[in-house]
Order: C-alpha cells, then structure tokens, then sequence
C-alpha cells in the first residue's frame, strides 16, 4: 500500500474503532499520534533537491475516461502542511474533554476531520484534493452543533451553508479548469496541467480564476465572506475550532498557491487590484472589529480571520520570496491560534465565561497557565524568535518589490516617486501587525493581568496531556522561529 | 436470443391477482416475497437475454437500444425496493383498510406496483407517440389507483383525487399536442418525425413547436417540473409512503426518458433546437428555484421529500437543457441512478420511524441518532447524498451534470445550480439535526425494522459510498 494512503487510512480506522465501541478517547490519540509519527518519518525519508518534486505517488485511476483518479503525493509544501494537520490533530485530541452525550460520535468526528485534511494535502488530482477537504465539512457541523457553547446552532447553520456555497462555487472552478483544457488531453492531475500551462497550451482564464477566488476565499474567510469564521470559532469546542482554523481553513490558501499560482499567474497579476483590496479589507477593517471585541473567543476568532490577510498578501505579489512566506505563515498561524483555541477552551473550561469585563488577574492562581498563553499570543502576533516573524518579514520583503516600481524623473526634473498598490497594501499589512499588538496583548492584560477577581481564586493549573501538548505546539513555533531555514528548505524543494 | 420482459412481468402480476382470488388464505407477504424473488430473476435474466416485444418492428415503435435497456433494469430495481418499502407498510395499509380476514386489501396492494412496472418498461422503449401514450396510461392509472389506496384515510383520499384530475388534465396535453405534431408530419413515429422535420415548411414550423410544447407540459407534470409540480407536495404526503417513494423514482425516470428521446428527435431542426434548448432551460431554472426555496420551511418529511424530488427534477432537466454534449445523457442517467439509490434509502427509513412515532413530522426524527444509531446513520447517509456531498453518489450525479452544463455553456443554469445547493444543505441538515441534535422525547417508542429492511438499508448505503468513491464500473456499464 503507499505510505500516504496509509496516512490517510489511519485516522479513517481509527474513528471505524471509535464508532463500534472502543475506548474513543485512547483510540483517537493512538491515532493520532500514529500519524504524526508517520509523517515525521515521511519528511524524514523525503529527499530534497531531488528532480521529482512529488514523491512517495500513487496513483488508483477512478474515473480514467475524466483523468480522475485517487493520485497521492507530497513535496516539501504538502509535507509542511501535513506536519501541521498531523500536528494540531494531536494537540486537538489531547486537549478535547471527553463530552458526556454521545463520546465515540465526538472523536470520531475529529478523526474525520483529520482524514479529510490529510487527503486533502496529500492529493495531487485535484479532484481528490477537493473531495477529501469535504469530508470534514459534515464533521464540523455535528460538532459546533451538538457540542458547541453559545448560540451554536446559529454557528453551525451558517458555517455549514457558506462553506457548502464556497466549496461548490470552488468546483465551478475546478470544471472550468478541466474544460478549458484542450479537447483529448483533459485531467484533473495537477502536475499535467500545470504542464500545459507551461506549454502555453491553456487559453486565459480568467474568470476561472475568478471562481477559484471566490471559492477558495469563502472557505478561507476573505474579507468580505468572512462573517461565517468568527461565528463559528466562537462556538465550536475547543478541538473542533484549533482543527478548523488551524489546519481546515488553511486548505483555501494552500489551493491558490497550488493551482492558481502557477496556472494563471496573469489572471493573478491582472486582478491583483481586486484581491489587495478585499486582504486589506481582512488586515485593517477585522483588525479594528478584533480590537473591538469584548470575549476572547470572539477575538481570537476575528484574529484568525484578520491573520488570513497576510497570507493573501504572500499569494498576491506572486514571488518566490513572498510565496514561500506565506507557506511558512501558513505553518505559524495554524500552530499559534491551535494553542489559542485551546487555551481559551480551557479557560472556558474553568471560569464558564470568556468576557474579558469578568475575567482578570488569572495569571496569579495558574501562573504557567499564564505563560503559555503570553507565548502563544507573542507568536501570533510575530514577534521575533517565532516562526510567524519570518513568516510576515519574507512577506512583506516579497510583496514590497512585487508589481511595477513607479519611479521616475518628471519633466521638471524633479525626482518622482510613488508607492505602488503592493507596496501600499504591504504598508496596511505592517500596520496590522501593531493592531493584532495591541489587541493580543489587551486581552492578554485582561485576562491575566489586573485585580484578580474573588471567583477565580482557586482556579486550578493547567495540567496532564493540554499542558504538554500547547507546551509542545510552543517548542515547535520557538524551534522553527530559531531555525527557520528547516522549513523554508523543505519549501525550496517545492518549486513555487 | 430474444425475451419479452414486460410480458413476463405483466404475467406475473396476473398470476398473482390469481393467487390473490383464488387461494385467500395465502399468507400475503409471502406472495410479496415471491414477487420480489421473481422479479430479481427478471433482472437478472436482461443482463444474458436480449429483451425484446413478443413481435419484430424494426425501427418501429419499440427501441431496442442501450437506453432502454438500461431504464428496464431501472424499472424492476426500483419495483423490488417499492415491494421492500410495501411489506414494511402493511400495518399501515392494514390498518386503514379493515376486512373480514387478516391481509384484506393487501394483495392488491402488492400486485399493483408489478403491472406499474410493466408499463415503465414499455415506457423506456416506447418509439412511437402512440405507444408512449399508452405506456403513460398504464403506468399513471395503476398509480391512481395505488396513491388513493387507503380508502379510510382522508389525506389518501385527497391525493388520489388531486392526481386523477391532474393527470387527465396532463393526458389530454399530451394527446392534443401528438395530434398537432401528426397533423403537421402526418408521423407518429419518433424516428420517422425527425427525418420529415427537415422537410417541413417553414410556416407548419410554429404548429410543431405548438405540439411540442404541449407535449412538454404534459411530460412536465410526470417529471414534476415547475410551473406543473403543484400536484406534487400533496400527492406525495398523501400517498402511502412506498408509493411514495414509487412514484418520485420511478415515474420521474421513465419521464425523464421519454423527454430524452422526445427532444433529441426534434433537435435535429436547427429552427426547433434554437427554441426547444431555451425552454428546457427557463423551466430547469424556474424548477430549481422553485424546489429548493419551496422545501426550505416544511417540517412534514414527506413534504420536504416532494420539494427535493422538485429540485432534483431541476438539476436532472439541467442535464437535458445540455444535450447536445456528449456527456449529457451519461450525466441524466447517472443521477437518475443516484436519485433512485439516495431517494429509496431516506423512504426506508422513514417508515419504520413514521410507524413508530405514528407520523412523519422530521420531529419525529428526534434524538434518532441515539434511540436507533443504525437506521440514524443510514439516513444521514442518504440526506448527504441527496445534498450532494463528496464521497457519496450524489455529488457524483450533480459534477457530472454541471460538468455537463458547463461544456453548453448554460453559465446561468449552472450559477443558479450551485446557489440552489447550497439551499439544499439547509433543509437537507434539518434531518440531521433533528436525529443528531435534538434530544428524543421521553416517551419515544422504539424503532423497529424487519430484517429485509435493515438488509437493504445497509445495502443501499454501501452502494452510496461506493459508488461515490469509485463510479467506475457503473459508468462503464452506462449507455
């Protein structure tokens, strides 16, 4: 069998066990764990700078008369984003309370879910890649939906029917890709088309690209199909919402630099106008509703949405340099806002409220509680020694020399210079970097910080599998901050 | 080697009136049983044996093609899941039929859906306008008759009387627009129209595409396509639920096959074509719309399952506005297959759940999940498909039609498709809310399903998963 099949069966087995009675805790973080140990050694045995840029492939034709068939692959970005699924789902796990209705249907759900973006990363027929990202989509909507807080049922509706719309208007696009190729040589296999691409034999396409924005952006929260996320985080267990923003939401962003990145690069180029206004959207205009928040689960679901426009940034300006920043961001914010979620589901847990007005001076009580969460706040924003903060810089480097330079010399003589659209949006895009300061460190003063208030007195440590796991997720950000070229080495080999 | 199929199963019901009559002792499910036995032994026979009418018409009005063939089996799959979904009805029919002996009312019952399908497989090879209309006749009256079953149930009563006036009405569209197309080509037969087509004048154009679109209406009304779908919601909720399911499956197919190769004769008149594909496509439109906006708010479950046959008779007309593309008919065939799969499923089901509640509110879906885990899963299963998502047959049936569309160019169709989907999610996940979310009420009665039930529910639901993965040996078997 090959070994990515294998990966993605694991969790698949592990929730059949779940659903006909076994231990459904134990059997998820088994398999859990033994996925994460399976992909470390994939990345381990995977040979870089070799002339195949996919490896460990397999392919089981489906549909040959379509080119659709089960291909699987990884290179160096899908094993970033596999070591990051593989990751959070183990940290999802850990930290999960066993719920008391209905258990084994709950780790099943987060084994779907797991199965579903490990196919997805792991898939080089595109159609795959687009079915396997669905099969977390059901997943999501039981779990907001019968375990969530607040008005979850509200959540789930929503999320449910704009990630169904999204993912539909996505295969709109996938279709129109597929038809556009010439007549006898249609696939859905991802390297063949980006061949004809290459070989000049697609016609332009722009309105698929179009339809691969939208798509892919509903799903990603672009600004301004973005109210869904928040909403959704808010509500959603703590599991659910580090596996959805963390991993699940990364699946759009992933998609563009994947398919539309090396199809269309003039479509990119031509509607790059479009897409800098709707990320600045996502940086400036959610920035200031995330500073506005009055609950942390809210906030950090805004701020997950409003980290999504740096990403965009990284795809827009379309160069190596800022593309390869925007995988690393990809690998930082899903790490960062998992260990965010799960704090913040754990101080649910505890106090049974988010609302920063009852919360304060917690960090007295649970001191080491206290300095997880400062250090996941610290790596969301991307402060230096944090994978993040090489992240954002190789954006901004990137998307600051992307596009046209407007210099010049008028006629007067006069020395001429302008920003151009990139260099402005990657100015808005610093800017937001001191508003998610200020809004990550507020709520970090507010709920750590401060008068402690009576009722929180004798809140118990953060303790057992949650410390080690967000302990884990924090040592991974500060290793890779340090030594960053570990992943951008395993990018390179990508080829973006 | 030829084998007159409709004979054998128009035999069989006889035989059974007949045993019915002449053996009233008879334990009546064990006639349905045998039935079902036979009938799977005709299936099986049409995969060896080329089926064919008792006497030869080359080029006639019987066709003996891959399509045909196809909708036959289509036929008799779908008349043995009927006879399935009926057994595990009788205590319904029962009981709203009280006579002198156990089992009165009941081999009728069981008989009937065997003469329907008989005339469906008349209908899938009917060439000639006179033979469609008279395998219509015999599949619509045998449906009079089986939807206003339950004499003492007033809701039954109501749908028989809704669907008789109804389909006179659609039948005298149909007849009046097959005397306008013979009075302007002076044929009857499909093939002989299109090859006199090109001959046509130019002036009898208008009077042929007044006959078609006569003609269109009524096929309108069998495929429950807006604006003629309004018979639909109360037949469906009125009707005992395996004729129901019968009904929404099977007639909509054998409609839909009739439509396939009514407008592909007409299509070869590039006048007829520039005017015929812009109407398929305005009503494929209105009917999406249509079903999906209108099952958004109903609560009753038998009602939410008449609106979606609505939509899905959308995205299926989607299909036909795209012929023209090779891959058009493949998609209608397939999803009807989907369709038939997805739409048996959610019917077993619920009447196991409907008899246990003593209703088919989707409230007294509640809590399913925990009170009956299996028959729960299947229906989740089956409302995901019918929804169209990834890894189930459904979303098969709905890519190949877009994919479809999408090569036609019917961006707007294609547009309203996606968007009427994502409505599909709503009511869809209703059903599994209901079961998943919402905690079973106190005093829930258990639900109980027959062993052949939860056979076939456990098989209908492997071949969604299946089929959804790997389409593969359907697609080709396909005409």
């Amino acid at each position: 069998m090959s070994p990515l099949l294998f990966l993605i069966l694991v969790p698949l087995v592990a929730a059949a066990f779940i659903m006909v009675g076994s231990n459904a805790r134990l059997t998820a973080l088994v398999g859990s764990a033994a996925s994460l140990v399976f992909v470390l050694v994939l990345t381990a045995l995977y040979r870089q700078g070799s002339e195949q840029p996919y490896q460990f492939v397999s392919s089981l034709p489906v549909i040959p008369s379509m080119g659709i068939s089960l291909t699987l692959g990884a290179d160096g970005l899908s094993l970033l984003m596999l070591l990051l699924a593989s990751l959070v789902t183990v940290a999802a796990v850990a930290v999960a309370k066993t719920p008391e209705k209905n258990p084994h249907l709950f780790y099943a759900s987060l084994m779907f879910i797991s199965a579903g973006v490990l196919g997805a990363f792991a898939s080089v027929n595109l159609f795959f890649f687009y079915m396997f990202h669905e099969l977390a989509l059901i997943p999501t909507f039981l779990l907001i939906g019968i375990w969530g807080s607040g008005d979850r049922q509200a959540a789930a509706w929503k999320a449910t029917i704009y990630l169904a719309l999204g993912s539909f208007v996505l295969l709109l696009g996938l279709i129109g890709l597929y038809l556009i190729q010439p007549d006898g040589m249609r696939t859905f296999d991802l390297p063949a088309i980006i061949g004809m691409a290459d070989a000049g034999l697609l016609p332009e396409g722009n309105w698929i690209y179009l339809l691969l924005l939208v798509g892919f952006g509903i799903l990603v929260s672009l600004f301004p199909f973005h109210t869904w996320a928040p909403q959704a985080y808010a509500s959603a267990p703590a599991p659910a919402a580090m596996l959805h923003a963390g991993v699940l939401k990364k699946f759009g962003l992933y998609g563009l630099i994947r398919i539309a990145a090396p199809i269309f690069p003039d479509a990119v180029v031509q509607f790059s106008n479009l897409l800098l206004v709707m990320l600045v959207g996502n940086i400036l205009y959610v920035g200031y509703v995330t500073i506005s928040q009055r609950k942390l689960d809210w906030m950090l679901g805004y701020s997950s949405v409003m980290h999504m426009g740096y990403i965009f940034l990284g795809f827009a300006a379309l160069n190596t340099v800022s593309l390869t920043g925007a995988s690393l961001m990809l690998f930082a914010h899903g790490i960062s806002i998992a260990a965010l979620f799960a704090l913040c589901g754990e101080i649910r847990e505890r106090t049974g409220t988010l609302d920063f007005a009852e919360l304060g001076g917690l960090a007295k009580p649970m001191p080491a509680f206290g300095l997880l969460f400062g250090f996941a706040a610290m790596a969301a924003i991307g402060l230096p020694g944090f994978v993040g903060f090489a992240g954002e810089l190789l954006v901004f480097f990137g998307s600051f020399v992307a596009g046209e330079p407007l210099m010049g010399v008028t006629a007067g003589g006069k020395e001429l210079f302008q920003f151009n659209n990139y260099q402005i949006a990657t100015i808005c895009a610093v800017w937001g970097v001191v508003i998610s300061a200020v809004y990550m460190l507020r709520a970090y003063r507010r709920v750590f910080f401060g008068p402690l208030n009576d009722r929180w007195s004798g809140l118990g440590e953060i303790s057992g599998p949650a410390r080690i796991a967000i302990a884990a997720l924090i040592v991974v950000m500060l290793v890779t901050g340090f030594f960053p070229g570990l992943l951008v080495k395993l990018i390179e080999s990508s080829a973006l | 080697m030829s084998f007159p199929v409709e004979f054998c199963v128009l035999s069989l019901g006889i035989l059974m009136l007949l045993a019915d009559s002449f053996f009233p002792s008879i334990n009546k499910r064990t006639l349905a049983h045998t039935a079902i036995v036979w009938l799977a032994v005709f299936l099986a026979a049409t995969f060896f044996l080329q089926p064919s009418p008792l006497w030869a018409s080359p080029g006639g009005f019987y066709e003996t093609d891959a399509l045909g063939l196809f909708f036959k089996r289509f036929a008799l799959v779908s008349t043995i899941l009927t006879l399935v979904l009926a057994i595990e009805y009788a205590p319904v029919v029962e009981r709203f039929i009280p006579g002198s002996r156990p089992g009165a009312g009941l081999g009728e019952f069981f008989t009937l859906p065997v003469f329907t399908c008989a005339g469906l497989m008349w209908m899938a090879s009917a060439a000639d306008f006179v033979m469609i209309f008279c395998a219509l006749e015999l599949v619509t009256i045998s449906f009079y008759i089986q939807v206003a079953y339950m004499r003492r149930n007033m809701a039954s009563l109501e749908a028989g009387t809704k669907y008789l006036i109804l389909g006179a009405l659609s039948t005298g569209f149909l007849v009046y627009g097959i005397t306008w197309i013979f009075g302007m080509t002076g044929q009857t037969g499909l093939r002989g129209i299109s090859t006199v087509l090109g001959m046509v004048p130019v002036a009898s154009q208008t009077a042929i595409l007044f006959g078609l679109g006569l003609v269109l209406v009524a096929l309108g009304f069998k495929v429950a396509a807006a604006p003629f779908q309004f018979w639909v919601p109360d037949v469906y909720q009125g009707a005992p639920t395996p004729v129901t399911a019968f009904l929404s499956v099977a007639s909509k197919a054998a409609g839909f096959v009739v439509l396939m190769r009514v407008v592909d004769a007409f299509l070869v008149a590039p006048a007829l074509q520039a005017k015929l594909v812009p109407a398929l496509g305005f009503l494929a439109g209105l009917t999406l719309v249509y079903g999906n906006l209108a099952a958004l708010p109903q609560t009753n479950m038998k009602r939410l399952l008449a609106y979606s046959s609505i939509a899905h008779a959308g995205y299926l007309l989607v299909g036909v506005a795209s012929v023209g593309s090779p891959a058009a008919g493949r998609a209608i065939v397939f999803y009807l297959l989907a369709y038939l799969v997805m739409t048996f499923l959610a019917f077993l089901v619920l009447i196991p759940v409907s008899k246990a509640a003593g209703g088919d509110e989707i409230s007294d879906f509640n809590g399913l999940g925990r009170r009956a885990p299996g028959m729960a899963f299947a229906m989740l299963i089956a409302m995901l498909s019918l929804a169209g998502l990834p890894f189930t047959v459904g979303f098969l049936g709905k890519f190949f039609i877009f994919e479809a569309a999408m090569r036609q160019q019917h961006f707007v169709l294609v547009v309203l498709g996606v968007v009427t989907v994502a409505c599909g999610f709503y009511y869809y996940l209703k059903v599994v809310r209901a079961m998943y979310w919402q905690p079973a009420p106190e005093d829930a009665p258990p639900v109980l399903a027959s062993p052949l039930t939860r056979f076939t529910a456990a098989f209908l639901v492997t071949l969604i998963l299946i089929l959804g993965v790997y389409p593969k040996p359907i697609l080709d078997f396909l005409p």
